[in-house]
Parts: structure tokens; C-alpha cells; sequence
């Protein structure tokens, strides 16, 4: 009796799916692929915009790495039309020639995010990417355990710290610490100044709680870790827990980011994605997302529309001082990646 | 007896699909370097670098985590198994249950959670301050991976251990205590060698996937130091050298079947216990 019920069920559902679906195609409309991070749009957003937009349905996925955006839309009859990669990436999907060129006229919004655009050094006259949100990577420390001023990444080697200090489990990001404690570039390929910074982590080592990513955040609103480095979006959604935290970017400098719309050349819907692009560079829309993300819009006028409790976090905030001294990753050929690699597996395989 | 061939014809297809085929590009990328004109030449260079220091002191690392876990887990799971076997059957597979509840939960879950209870802030710490003791930093040690590990595998370890126990004839016990055997003389001349099989199945389902762990490091260890699955994840994903990737397997499996081999001949020989 029981299997009957149950076997009725299932052919109900079976049968109601493809007609709810049906229903739902009527009406000619374009669907529109959008690739992003992991939290990292406001859902609500979606709808509003599909609202104002009732010929657009957007069909959205996430990823959560920068390798894995390249390998979805590098695979051939990909559906993906607009994606939001990091600069090195865009810049290795600019080089292969995958990106289509935007109209800027279709996108009328641009004009409040032009200054922070021109700064991008991967494609500084927006020819092919509209930036969305940006953010650093610096140190958040609690100020209940920390009574030096924390200025400089020298702090994160300093043994009156010995186990209370979390470094960030990344290849790029740990060596980038290192090389601007160094006074080198961020970018580098000399193997010397590799070696220098490898040394330098591997000395580091003894003091170091953990190595994270996620968790940073985490065990920083928890109250016993003392420095942590982070990104400022995760940073600001840690201050705004626990009010003992703050952020800085230190003086030697630091990377900075900004994760840019761009448009595939395959994409079928170039219009309907340029629209949801303006839509997007809305300043309030802008900053309801922002809000959201945590992390920092790029948009210059959308500062009116922001929480005053997020914008007075220094890690939301991001100074034209921040931004002289802080540098874009670029992309690392093949051989320069194997050597940051080779430096970091011996920081890592090191004893401490 | 052909239509009994058939019955087996889709296993046959999927282990061609998805472990020979798989098996064959792994060795093709291990040894075979594709050159800039495409010409495809026999190269041991992959294996050479995938032999090198550094990754070798991981792959002994991470053998090291594991052969760790497995004793603490045999020294577990073995007095476990005799107590459970003891109880009235009944009982016994209740008790039995429960050790096995806890699988019914994700194991990413239940590491999660011990993040959660090993944190300085988390109810071990509380415990001891109310106790009136110093909070121990419990997560972010060595001492934690090796806790998740023994814990994630313990279940492993315990269920082939208990089902020897399980078939074992109690007319034997009873003949060798009526012999004149005392309890200890029981355990390792009687009870111990009718358990083997189970201990060995036991070692193998522990250590093989314990060494490819690397979850449980980066959570409970704070990924202070690295293990084989993070080597080979770096480099697939990372550094995308799917060459020495597909080495580092190669050399890692040939490891496996060495230590496969090994446990085997055990098996076989006069020796009690199998470890």
C-alpha cells in the first residue's frame, strides 16, 4: 500500500516537472549565464534586476577559484557569457584572445567606476573588463592583545607573538608578504630575492599558530589570536563581529585586487550581459551589494549609499595612500610559478 | 555459464572506464614527455623529480601520520572488538551500532566540529578553566591531526576486526581453557590468530587512505606542514604539471603495493597478529 503511494508520487512529480518548466519558457526570453565567486553577488539582486528586465532570465553558478573560472570557459560550447575573474586572470583571458570587447556606451554606469578602472593595469582603457568589487590583503589584529602600533608586516616576526599568529595558507599571498618585508616586488621572478623570502618565512615558522584561509576570520572573532592576515572583505565582516579587531595595510605595501566583469567572445548575449553590467555599476545597487560582500566597491559614488558603520572600517575603506603603495598580482608564467612553488614547499616541509 | 559472464559485464565495463583507463594516463603522463614539435619520448625525469627531497620528506611524513594512526587505532579498536564480542550478541551489535553512528554524519562535518570543541574558546577549554586549569591550545597541533585522523578511522579499523571475532568458534575458547591455557595464553595463541584476517583487512582499509589524507591537516593542523594530497593538489591544480603530478602517484602506488605486499606475506607466514 505504502510502495503504491509512494510509486504515485513520484510519477505525479514526474510528470508536473516538465510542464512547470514548459510554462516557465513561454515568452522568448534570453538567458544569460553569469560565473562568479562564492558569495559573491546579493541574490537579491538577481531578482531585481530580472524584475526591471523581464526578457533577461539569468542562470547563475559559482566557483571558487580563479583556475577554475579559466578551465569552465576555456572548455569549448561553454554557455558562460560574463564571468568576474581577478586581474591575472583577466589578463591570461585578454592575452588568449577569449574576451569580447565591450561597448562602453551600453553601459552608461561606467562613468562612476572610470577612475578606479584606469588603474588596472591589466587593462587600463576598460576595452574588454568594467570593475566590480575590490579589496587588499593586510593584517587584522586585536587590540586587546596587541599594544604595539602595527604599521609594518615586521610585526608578524616578532616573537613576543610566538603562537598567536595566523599567516595565509597561499602560495602567492605568504611570499608577497615576504618579498614586501623585503623590499622587493611582488611580482618577482629573481630567484635570489625568491630565496631571500623563502628563508624569511621558513624563520617565521616557529612563530606561526597556523597557516589558513577561511578559518582566519573565524579564530580572529574567537578572541585568542593576536595577528592574522586576510583580505579586507573577510577582515571587515570580522570587525564588525568583534569590535576589539582592526585592520592595516601595512607601510612596505601589499597586494591589491580588483575583480573585473568581463564577457566572453562565444557569448551569445553580449547586450543582455552589458545591460546586467550597468545594472550592476548602479551606485546604490553597487553599494547594497557591497554591503553585502563586505568587500569594497569601486564605484565613486556610491560612498553615500554605504552603511557609515562599514565605511568607517579601515579595511573597508580603501585611501589613495592604500593605493599608491599596494601592487596588482600579475600573472606568473610557468617557470616563475614552479619557483614560488619550490620556495614554498620548502617553507612548508621545514621543521619547526 | 555465459549468461553468469554476463552478470559481470557491467562491472567489467565500468572498471575498464574508470580504473584501467585512468591507470594507463596516469603511467602515459608519469613517463611519457611530449615535446615542443608533439613528438612523444620515454622520459624518467618525472619520476626523478617526483623522487626528490622535499617531496619525499612529505611522502615520509604522511607515512609517518599514518602508521601512527593505525597502531593507535588497532590498540583501540582490537580491546574494543573483544569486549563487544563478549556482550550478549544482542547487545554486542547495539554497542556495535553506535560506534558505527557517528559514520552516518559527513566526515567533513565531524571534523568541522572538532574544530569547533578543540577551539581555545570551545567547551574543552571551558572545562578546564572551570576546573580551575590553564586553557591548552588544543587546535593547530600535531597532536589534534593525529587525534581527527585515529577518529575519522577508527570505525575502519573496529568493524573487519569485530566480524573475525564474530566467526570465531567459542568451542575453541572453551577447548583451550579446558586444556589448561590461561586467559593471556587464550588471547595470543587462540583468539588472536583466529583474528588476523580481520586485523590485516583492518590495517589496509586504515593506512592506505591515511597517507592521502589532507583535510584533517589543514583543519585540526593548521596546515603547519604539508601532506601528499596537498603536494599532489598543488601540483595538478596549481602549478597544472600533471607530469610529475601523475609521477608522485605513480610512486606513491608502487609504495602501496610494496606495503600491500608486505601485509600479504604476513599473512601467509607462521607469525601471529599480522602487523
Amino acid at each position: 500500500m505504502k510502495t503504491t503511494r509512494f510509486l504515485a508520487l513520484v510519477l505525479a512529480i514526474l510528470f508536473v516537472l516538465p510542464l512547470a518548466a514548459a510554462c516557465g519558457k513561454s515568452g522568448q526570453k534570453t538567458t544569460l549565464y553569469v560565473l562568479n565567486w562564492g558569495e559573491y553577488l546579493d541574490p537579491d539582486l538577481i531578482k531585481e534586476f530580472e524584475d526591471q528586465n523581464p526578457d533577461i532570465k539569468i542562470n547563475y553558478t559559482t566557483t571558487t577559484s580563479n583556475e577554475e573560472m579559466y578551465t569552465i570557459c576555456a572548455t569549448e560550447g561553454s554557455k558562460i557569457d560574463l564571468l568576474v575573474p581577478s586581474d591575472y586572470m583577466i589578463e591570461r583571458l585578454i592575452a588568449e584572445d577569449l574576451l569580447a570587447e565591450l561597448d562602453l556606451s551600453n553601459i552608461p554606469n561606467f562613468e562612476y567606476v572610470k577612475q578606479a578602472a584606469s588603474t588596472c593595469t591589466f587593462d587600463p582603457e576598460s576595452k574588454y573588463s568594467i570593475p566590480y568589487l575590490m579589496g587588499t590583503l593586510g593584517i587584522v589584529y586585536n587590540t586587546k592583545l596587541v599594544d604595539d602600533p602595527v604599521d609594518s608586516w615586521d610585526i608578524l616576526w616578532d616573537e613576543k607573538y610566538a603562537g598567536k599568529i595566523m599567516m595565509y595558507d597561499s602560495i602567492r599571498d605568504s611570499i608577497a608578504i615576504a618579498l614586501c618585508k623585503l623590499g622587493y616586488d611582488l611580482n618577482t621572478a629573481d630567484p635570489e630575492q625568491l630565496r631571500e623570502a623563502g628563508e624569511l618565512l621558513k624563520q617565521q615558522k616557529s612563530l606561526v599558530l597556523a597557516y589558513g584561509t577561511d578559518n582566519i576570520k573565524y579564530d580572529m572573532i574567537g578572541g585568542n589570536v593576536a595577528l592574522g592576515v586576510d583580505y579586507s572583505g573577510s577582515a571587515t565582516e570580522a570587525i564588525l563581529e568583534n569590535s576589539d579587531l582592526a585592520y592595516v595595510v601595512p607601510k612596505e605595501g601589499s597586494n591589491i585586487w580588483v575583480d573585473s566583469m568581463v564577457v566572453l567572445k562565444s557569448s551569445q548575449h553580449k547586450e543582455a550581459a552589458e545591460r546586467f553590467i550597468n545594472f550592476l555599476c548602479d551606485p546604490e545597487i553597487t553599494a547594497r551589494n557591497s554591503e553585502y560582500v563586505g568587500y569594497t566597491t569601486p564605484n565613486s559614488k556610491a560612498e553615500e549609499y554605504v552603511d557609515p558603520e562599514l565605511l568607517a572600517a579601515d579595511s573597508y575603506h580603501i585611501s589613495e595612500d592604500v593605493i599608491a603603495r599596494c601592487k596588482y598580482y600579475k600573472d606568473l608564467d610557468a617557470d616563475t610559478l614552479a619557483l614560488w612553488n619550490s620556495v614554498w614547499m620548502e617553507v612548508k616541509t621545514a621543521t619547526k | 555459464m555465459n549468461r553468469k559472464k554476463a552478470f559481470a559485464l557491467p562491472y567489467i565495463v565500468w572498471m575498464i572506464v574508470f580504473t584501467i583507463v585512468p591507470l594507463l594516463l596516469i603511467l602515459f603522463y608519469a613517463f611519457i614527455h611530449k615535446t615542443d614539435t608533439g613528438a612523444l619520448i620515454f622520459t624518467t625525469e618525472y619520476i626523478r623529480s617526483a623522487l626528490s627531497g622535499s617531496s619525499m620528506s612529505v611522502l615520509l611524513l604522511s607515512l609517518e601520520y599514518a602508521l601512527i594512526t593505525t597502531v593507535l587505532c588497532l590498540l583501540l579498536a582490537y580491546p574494543a572488538a573483544l569486549f563487544l564480542w563478549q556482550l550478549r550478541s544482542r547487545i554486542g551489535s547495539i554497542v556495535n551500532l553506535l560506534f558505527m553512528l557517528p559514520m552516518w554524519m559527513n566526515f567533513l562535518l565531524r571534523t568541522y566540529a572538532w574544530r569547533a570543541l578543540l577551539d581555545m574558546s570551545g567547551p574543552i577549554n571551558r572545562v578546564l578553566q572551570w576546573l580551575g586549569l590553564p586553557g591548552q591550545q588544543l587546535l593547530y597541533t600535531e597532536g589534534a591531526v593525529i587525534f581527527g585522523l585515529v577518529y575519522n578511522f577508527l570505525p575502519f579499523m573496529l568493524l573487519p576486526i569485530y566480524t573475525a571475532f564474530t566467526k570465531i568458534d567459542r568451542s575453541y575458547v572453551q577447548a583451550a581453557e579446558d586444556l589448561g591455557a590461561n586467559r593471556w595464553q587464550t588471547l595470543t595463541r587462540v583468539i588472536l590468530p583466529l583474528t588476523r584476517s580481520g586485523i590485516i583487512t583492518g590495517v589496509t582499509m586504515v593506512f592506505m587512505p591515511a597517507v592521502t589524507t589532507f583535510v584533517v591537516s589543514r583543519l585540526l593542523g593548521g596546515s603547519q606542514t604539508m601532506m601528499f594530497g596537498d603536494l599532489l593538489e598543488n601540483q595538478f591544480m596549481l602549478l597544472k604539471d600533471w607530469n610529475t603530478g601523475s609521477a608522485l602517484a605513480v610512486v606513491m602506488m608502487v609504495l602501496m603495493l610494496l606495503s600491500m605486499a608486505l601485509v600479504r606475506k604476513s599473512d601467509d607466514g607462521v607469525m601471529p597478529g599480522g602487523m
